[in-house]
């Protein structure tokens, strides 16, 4: 255990809003259950007692009548707004006299990083091209995530659990969201700043970085497994195999759905649908491929002329 | 022509000039006695109650007597506060509701803005001067170093913020209809919040951001059709003509790229992020104020639309 080795990853100055954000994302997910739960055990009381429906006035919140239903932002909102203004301030200078911004030596092109690592936010990006080429890691998946991102409201047709959080009603649209947040995105840049190292190997918490350290793996193609050599061959097999994990998967991804959200399977078009589908898939192809790559060093699944997955 | 009567008259008899310049000057002497004072004492009472003078009700133009009428007109009458409605949802003050991290997402976007502004002061955009303007910044500069360390964590307290912010609108359900187009507005907004913080990165023209904004540019170098290293690319894109050389301003990080980088970060982003955020903030209202917290509504009651 080099425990030096850790402590100069941990105390990294640009690495410390990632160790903030460990507490900082507990304490919400936290939070976010607890209402969440409280609202859920409310509306099943509520959904097995008609007269109780009828009067209730449908929060987890206390209110009693003749309570008003609104306050004056000025002064209920603005002393909020006036007080988180003031903490982050506080938080904010604090840690701006503690810790200081790094710097580095001068840009100097002749001296390669190593590791050469992007911003934090960009380092779940960076992990991909372990696992993708360059311009689907780099370029396809940034812009698949925005555009995932934007098409939600649009193929969520769930009109439940608007304005309040809730776990039971939207259990799909929240574990998928949770998946791709936390798996995909938070987790794949503490991989990219805690474990990666020089040469952008592995190493474990606490192993010493090691410049020279070789590692004897041989990282083959699925293809390759199966003693398919021809050019044509490799294409063609990719091509089943990768549009057979979206016909498999899209199969099990449409039983699954069609039960247990039949009402929103019902409410979708077919365009929504098959966008949902798409989406969803191409995000539980991700883990799969890592894992393809972490346990049994296949680099590539599906090889063109033109390009590589 | 000279009036015949005037006592001052060319034919007339002079009547004392002098005499009545005493009596005139006696008179304002006498004046001054009586009325300063009294003006004075006049003077103390309006100071007394400064919101009544000319000046202060001229900037504030309502009472801030604790009445209903003025808490409303507090906020719809200050350009900076009409963001808010007068009023809102009793719960929606709730921290643990909204997080807050939206509007400590737009403070800290202030904080970055003054910050990087007092920055701008000490900083060239150059090869030659910009590693020894941070030098200088953090050395030299009374308060130089805070700055920029504030400057530094304010971006990054922004990501996360943005992060959070995201996060919470998801899990109340905040995106749904009719607040869809505002959720896009969001999404680009964040993608604007980490183009901000990461052309700010290469500024200090350090190892560190030297080699990431390499490690970032080169994965434009395989954009399907316009990198050169892509696929799909057509013969006539090289090294020096294709989207990572535009991103450049060159086929290496160089001079162009650093000052590529200043004015997307100081200008470019920041007038088409304010743009995103005036938008962003109007339909916040428009589309009828914060989500929530909302009544819960029972599966049994959602009223299918016919097709």
């Amino acid at each position: 255990m080099d425990w030096k080795q850790l402590w100069e990853i941990l105390s990294a100055a640009d690495n410390v809003p990632i160790i903030a954000m460990i507490p900082l994302l507990a304490f919400y997910i936290y939070l976010a259950w607890k209402q969440a739960h409280a609202n859920d055990l409310l509306i099943e009381q509520l959904a097995g007692d008609a007269a109780l429906a009828k009067t209730h006035h449908r929060k987890a919140w206390p209110f009693k009548p003749g309570w008003a239903k609104e306050v004056h932002v000025w002064p209920f909102l603005l002393r909020v707004e006036f007080l988180a203004a003031i903490i982050v301030t506080i938080i904010l200078m604090i840690w701006s006299i503690t810790l200081n911004a790094p710097l580095e030596e001068p840009a100097n092109p002749n001296l390669t990083m190593n590791p050469a690592k992007a911003p934090w936010y960009f380092l779940g990006l960076q992990e991909m091209l372990v696992y993708f080429d360059p311009w689907i890691a780099g370029v396809v998946m940034p812009t698949l995530i925005i555009v995932g991102l934007m098409v939600i409201p649009y193929i969520d047709t769930n009109p439940l659990g608007a304005g309040y959080y809730t776990w039971k009603q939207r259990k799909f649209a929240i574990s998928t969201f949770l998946f791709g947040f936390i798996i995909l995105w938070v987790s794949m840049i503490f991989i990219g700043t805690f474990i990666r190292g020089p040469g952008w190997q592995w190493f474990w918490p606490g192993q010493t970085w090691d410049h020279n350290r070789l590692i004897y793996e041989v990282n083959r193609d699925l293809p390759d497994l199966f003693g398919i050599t021809s050019n044509w061959g490799k294409g063609i097999f990719g091509a089943i195999v990768v549009g057979g994990f979206f016909a498999i998967g899209g199969l099990l991804v449409h039983a699954f759905f069609r039960r247990h959200n039949a009402k929103d399977y019902k409410r979708m078009s077919l365009l929504q649908y098959s966008i949902m589908m798409t989406f969803f898939l191409t995000m539980l192809g991700l883990p799969i491929k890592i894992f393809l790559r972490l346990l049994f060093h296949i680099k590539y699944v599906w090889i063109t002329p033109w390009f590589n997955v | 022509m000279p009036d015949e009567k005037s006592p001052n008259g060319k034919n007339g008899k002079s009547v004392g000039l002098v005499e009545r310049v005493t009596t005139g000057v006696k008179e304002d002497l006498e004046s001054l006695k009586t009325d300063l004072p009294a003006k004075a004492k006049e003077q103390m009472e309006i100071l007394s109650k400064p919101t009544k003078t000319q000046v202060f009700t001229s900037i504030f133009r309502h009472k801030h007597d604790d009445t209903p009428r003025n808490r409303a007109l507090g906020v719809l009458s200050n350009v900076f506060l009409h963001l808010h409605p007068a009023k809102i949802n009793r719960d929606a003050v709730r921290y643990s509701y909204t997080w807050g991290m939206g509007g400590i997402t737009f403070y800290l976007f202030i904080v970055l803005t003054l910050t990087g502004v007092m920055l701008m002061f000490y900083y060239h955009p150059s090869k030659v001067q910009a590693f020894r303007d941070v030098l200088y910044l953090e050395h030299d500069v009374p308060y130089g170093k805070l700055l920029r360390n504030m400057h530094r964590w304010a971006a990054h307290l922004m990501v996360i913020a943005v992060e959070l912010h995201m996060f919470r609108v998801f899990l109340t359900g905040s995106y749904k209809k009719p607040r869809e187009f505002n959720w896009n507005v969001g999404v680009i907004l964040l993608v604007l919040t980490l183009l901000l913080s990461f052309t700010g990165y290469l500024l200090p023209d350090d190892q560190l951001g030297f080699w990431a904004v390499t490690v970032g540019t080169n994965m434009a170098r395989a954009t399907p059709g316009l990198g050169n290293e892509g696929p799909f690319a057509p013969s006539f894109i090289t090294p020096y003509n294709d989207v990572r050389f535009g991103l450049l301003g060159g086929s290496i990080v160089d001079a162009n790229a650093l000052l590529r980088s200043y004015i997307w970060h100081c200008i470019g982003i920041p007038i088409i992020a304010s743009i995103f955020m005036i938008l962003h903030f109007w339909r916040v209202r428009k589309d009828g104020g914060i989500s929530g917290p909302a009544a819960v509504v029972l599966d049994s009651e959602v009223k299918e639309a016919k097709k």
